[in-house]
């Protein structure tokens, strides 16, 4: 099972077995759906877990110890068990539809953003061409659920909190994007796999060391991204001493903790993309490991597949370094008042992204006209994009219709000029628009 | 039900008939606000599947965007009347807008 | 029934029963919840329809900031909890009973129509070559670029004889709208500037 697996595609493996194709459609679509889901409850699941045990470390205790073992392993399914017993409550005063609703909506935003998420080369359920930008877009769906609990709970607190949270959650939005748009500026691209591939052979590739805004930019988007997870120091609705519980004050139960399964969700997912923009997502900086890892994810059978996980593994080390980070930060810095949450970002996070993006900008080309490079420590991109964009599946070689090196294409890449981001090299992206990169639909 | 040009120009007239009752009936400024809203997407979801269906292409994706780009900067100022009207009305219902009736 | 119509039979069903529900609500933020449904199914409808970037700026910019907006200023103007303007049955049935009357219209001004030659009667009626063979519009949503390019003032789908011609994308309306969204914002931000409150 394990070697049919890896050797073929899942819609293969049931063609295999003479099932129609509808139906075959179908189950590859549920094992999809199933690995899907179990990524997202797998996320607040260890995250719970890792919360507590750093927290306890923090604060000089020792954290979950005894379900599960010497580490308290399981301490998230006693939680979930518990949670699950408890009596879902519903208050006289709330507008119980919309009650009942929001939950949903909270979880429901965190999770589809994981189907654009690619994990390894190749490895995602939708390889959309817009992938960054669905994402956000997906993402931003989530403080819908959070004002309609605030509204609908009937109460004070809830009221205040999903208004804090709104106000929060829609200023912060603005310089995430920005932030997240100043690789792509580099990068020329919103697929979020050509832009992993695109950072492979060294740490000097990611965009991370692309030139010094987009350096500063990272560190932006972490603390914006801290930020619109509704993490501590931010995390003014659900502010405890001056809120109860914030917009989740009149849950119980399972409700309750959907919020928070949608929170560790996200908090994932947004370090998942800072992982892919700025830290090479699935490569590990070293390039003979790199190539190593190409070479296995190239090849078809079972290193095929090793690749691909092996590069799961590499992605999710990143991201998890970057949620572990931002446990660190709610456990050791103080909470923020609300007046200061807006006027950090209106105020100074906004303008600097902003100014980042123009230094990114003009950076290439001021690059360009000094030094008739356009990069300052890794290749052109255009040499990179050429070698991102054929090669995609891990294990499928390229369309063969497709023209493997267009004449044009490949001559423009090697020009300097052509790796000048986006508008200025219309010519080698009028080549790769028309090929559809990776669909795994 | 397979998806067809003519099932999508159904969605959109459905959308759009729903709209104009919503405007039609409503006195909450903000809900006649929503009407106008699935007016609009009532015509984007024509044009996207004309764009999918016919030979416009790309056109009609475009058209559609800045459809969505200009009911965003509608409901932006709209909202920014409707907050000056509560201000000087403490209301919205728009049947109080009568200030300049003779 | 493969896939695609399953999803397409159950956004279409989301998408209807969500507008007529905000047209029946009488809560404004039900409504607002019901208008977040329907435009998240038309979001859906336009991934179905390959149209990957319209639908991501659907749900970014109407479900997760338009409709944001409209409860921020539910909730700014509302003096009491649950508030609700009450439309009188008289209005509701008359309106009905347009609406209806409409929609039947609609419906039989679009049957009546045959969809099927459209593309060469549009190419024949305005002298537009009809896109070439290079571009799909279908090519499994991949639109970004092409659309990026339009708004650049080339176009890609059109061939190499369209550039340089009448048909030479989409800069000029792209600048009118980012000045005209500049506009609204100034705009927006005088008008909803805090006042005191005229006593009375």
């Amino acid at each position: 099972m394990f070697l049919t697996l890896a050797t073929q595609s899942l819609a293969e493996l049931l063609e295999s077995a003479g099932i129609s194709s509808g139906w075959q459609y179908a189950g590859a679509a549920v094992v999809h759906m199933a690995l899907l889901f179990g990524v997202f409850s797998l996320c607040p699941f260890f995250f719970i877990w890792m919360e507590r045990k750093v927290a306890g470390r923090i604060q000089d205790r020792l954290g979950p110890t005894r379900v599960g073992g010497r580490f308290g392993w399981l301490q998230s399914l006693a939680d979930g068990i518990k949670l699950i017993q408890k009596e879902d409550l519903c208050p006289p005063a709330a507008d119980s539809l919309l009650f009942r609703a929001a939950p949903y909506i909270v979880c429901m935003a965190s999770f589809a953003a994981f189907v654009v998420l690619p994990f390894s080369d190749g490895w995602v359920a939708v390889a959309a061409d817009s992938g960054l930008f669905i994402m956000l877009a997906v993402m931003s769906l989530e403080v819908f659920g959070i004002i309609l609990a605030g509204y609908s709970s009937g109460s004070k607190w809830s009221l205040f909190g999903g208004m804090r949270e709104a106000a929060q959650m829609v200023s912060y939005e603005i310089p995430l994007a920005i932030c997240a748009v100043i690789p792509i500026v580099a990068a020329g691209s919103l697929n979020l796999n050509e832009i992993g591939n695109m950072q492979s052979g060294g740490i000097q590739n990611w965009f991370l060391f692309h030139d010094p805004f987009t350096f500063i930019a990272f560190f932006v988007y972490f603390i914006v991204a801290t930020a619109s997870c509704k993490r501590a120091p931010f995390d003014l609705a659900e502010a405890e001493s001056e809120l109860v519980g914030g917009f989740h004050t009149e849950y119980s139960g399972m409700r309750w903790s959907f919020f928070f399964m949608g929170e560790y969700a996200s908090m994932f997912a947004v370090c998942g993309i800072a992982s892919i923009l700025f830290l090479g997502g699935w490569n590990t900086g070293i390039p003979a490991i790199d190539q190593g890892l190409a070479a296995m994810r190239a090849s078809s059978g079972p290193s095929a597949y090793l690749g691909g996980v092996l590069g799961i593994g590499v992605f999710a080390v990143k991201a998890v370094i970057g949620v572990f980070i931002q446990v660190w930060l709610r456990w050791t810095v103080p909470r923020i008042r609300i007046d200061q949450v807006i006027t950090v970002c209106l105020k100074y996070l906004v303008p600097i992204s902003c100014f980042l993006f123009l230094g990114s900008i003009t950076w290439p080309l001021l690059l360009h006209a000094g030094q008739q490079r356009t990069t300052w420590t890794s290749e052109p991109l255009g040499e990179r994009m050429a070698a991102a964009i054929p090669g995609n599946v891990a294990g499928r070689p390229a369309n063969p219709d497709e023209p493997a090196a267009n004449p044009d294409g490949s001559d423009e890449s090697r020009h300097p000029a052509s790796d000048v981001p986006s508008e200025a090299a219309p010519a080698g992206h009028a080549v790769t628009w028309m090929k559809p990169v990776e669909v795994t639909r | 039900m397979q998806p067809s040009l003519s099932g999508y120009l159904l969605i959109g007239a459905v959308l759009f008939t729903c709209g104009v009752v919503c405007m039609a009936t409503r006195r909450n400024a903000i809900g006649v606000l929503m009407g106008v809203e699935l007016v609009l997407n009532g015509a984007n979801v024509n044009l996207v599947a004309f764009s999918r269906y016919t030979t416009l292409g790309i056109d009609g994706q475009i058209y559609s965007l800045f459809i969505i780009v200009l009911a965003a900067a509608e409901a932006a100022l709209a909202l920014a009347i409707a907050l000056n009207f509560y201000n000087n009305h403490l209301t919205i219902d728009v049947d109080k807008a009568s200030s300049l009736k003779g | 029934m493969n896939g695609e119509a399953v999803f397409f039979t159950l956004f279409t069903v989301s998408a209807c029963l969500g507008a007529l529900a905000v047209v029946v609500s009488q809560n404004v933020v039900r409504m607002a919840f019901w208008l977040i449904i329907c435009l998240g199914s038309t979001a859906g409808l336009f991934f179905l329809a390959d149209a990957d970037f319209v639908g991501a700026v659907q749900l970014l910019i109407y479900v997760g900031g338009t409709l944001v907006l409209l409860v921020f200023a539910v909730m700014l103007t509302s003096s009491g909890p649950y508030v609700k303007i009450e439309t009188s049955p008289g209005e509701v049935i008359l309106a009905g009973m347009i609406g209806l009357l409409f929609l039947f219209m609609v419906i039989a001004a679009q049957t009546g129509i045959d969809w099927e030659g459209t593309g060469s009667r549009i190419a024949e009626a305005s002298e537009i070559d009809p896109p070439d063979g290079t571009f799909d519009t279908g090519a499994e949503g991949h639109t970004l670029r092409p659309i990026g390019m339009s708004l650049l003032g080339l176009r890609p789908d059109r061939g190499a004889a369209a550039s340089g011609t009448l048909f030479t994308g989409y800069l000029l309306p792209f600048e009118i709208v980012s000045v005209h969204l500049l506009v609204v914002l100034v705009g927006a931000a005088y008008l909803a500037r805090a006042k005191r409150r005229r006593e009375a």
